[in-house]
């Protein structure tokens, strides 16, 4: 399934014509989430900074849920060499970037007014912080190395690397002393959240899914038309000098 | 009911608000924009290379 898909002309022709239902869910799940982000109760004891978990929970899964899945096409573009699989982990890299950044950035505003600190150098907060800069880290690679090929297997040495990390990060609340609470949705007992809660991150989560599927099917079909680009180009070239 | 007054955490929590869809939109048209600029530019290269 996953070669069949591989192919960047049929990858294109089965996905461009879903791409804007996937953006319009996208757009539809972000206004009911917000309207229940801000129709939820208020927390006995974190007032309304509990309003806070609907973005920072979201952008803190939607990081590692990203980086697994760079570093799963990393992976098939190593070994198995499919053209589709570096198109597919760039693509992904900057989006990924950014919701990382964003659990980083709102974290900290949901810090200081709950434990009195922007930051602490603990387990949790360290652990994003480094997945942070293996995605600056994968792109700036892959800016600096201008043939492709090379520029291909050396991020994907990078990206699969920096899998270890992701273990790290999900269990660095239980390894080691931290501010940071524990895992209150995935949880082998079950969400240990109120429901009143629960369904507006649930919401949300599926809306920040959803925008990243869309904001990642838009810039591979950029990543496939701008190598197709340069193909062509050289091709011309060619043709030119052979005149 | 919506609950819109966030009280002494104002600051907090539309700061998180704010950051996130700035950085959503941002992100959203960044990378359309780059989808319409290549698209241009792949059209126009294939358009010249039709050309006899």
């Amino acid at each position: 399934m996953i070669s069949w898909l591989a192919n960047p002309e049929r990858f294109s022709r089965i996905f461009t014509p879903i791409r804007p239902y996937i953006g319009v869910a996208a757009a539809l799940m972000f206004v009911w989430g917000l309207y229940l982000c801000f129709a939820s109760p208020e927390d006995y004891q974190q007032g309304d900074t509990v309003r806070i978990m609907y973005m920072h929970v979201p952008a803190a899964w939607m990081a590692m849920a990203v980086y697994l899945i760079m570093g799963i096409a990393s992976f098939f573009g190593l070994i198995w060499r499919h053209s589709l699989a570096d198109v597919a982990a760039k693509a992904a890299a900057p989006i990924g970037a950014a919701f990382t950044a964003l659990s980083l950035l709102t974290g900290s505003l949901w810090g200081r007014p709950m434990w009195g600190t922007w930051w602490e150098w603990d387990g949790r907060m360290t652990s994003v912080l480094v997945l942070f800069l293996f995605y600056i880290g994968y792109m700036a690679l892959h800016a600096a190395i201008e043939d492709e090929t090379r520029a291909a297997k050396s991020t994907a040495i990078l990206a699969m690397i920096g899998l270890v990390n992701l273990p790290i990060i999900k269990f660095s609340v239980d390894w080691w002393n931290t501010l940071h609470q524990g895992a209150s949705v995935i949880r082998a007992d079950g969400p240990s959240i109120a429901p009143d809660m629960l369904w507006p991150l649930l919401v949300m989560a599926l809306a920040f899914k959803l925008l990243f599927v869309w904001l990642w099917l838009v810039r591979i079909d950029t990543e496939l038309m701008a190598r197709r680009y340069r193909a062509l180009r050289a091709r011309l070239s060619f043709a030119e000098e052979g005149n | 009911m919506l609950d819109l007054d966030m009280g002494k955490y104002v600051v907090y929590v539309w700061g998180s608000y704010g950051a996130t869809a700035l950085t959503l939109i941002a992100l959203t048209v960044a990378s359309v924009a780059a989808h319409r600029a290549q698209k241009r530019k792949l059209n126009a290269l294939q358009d010249e290379s039709r050309q006899p």
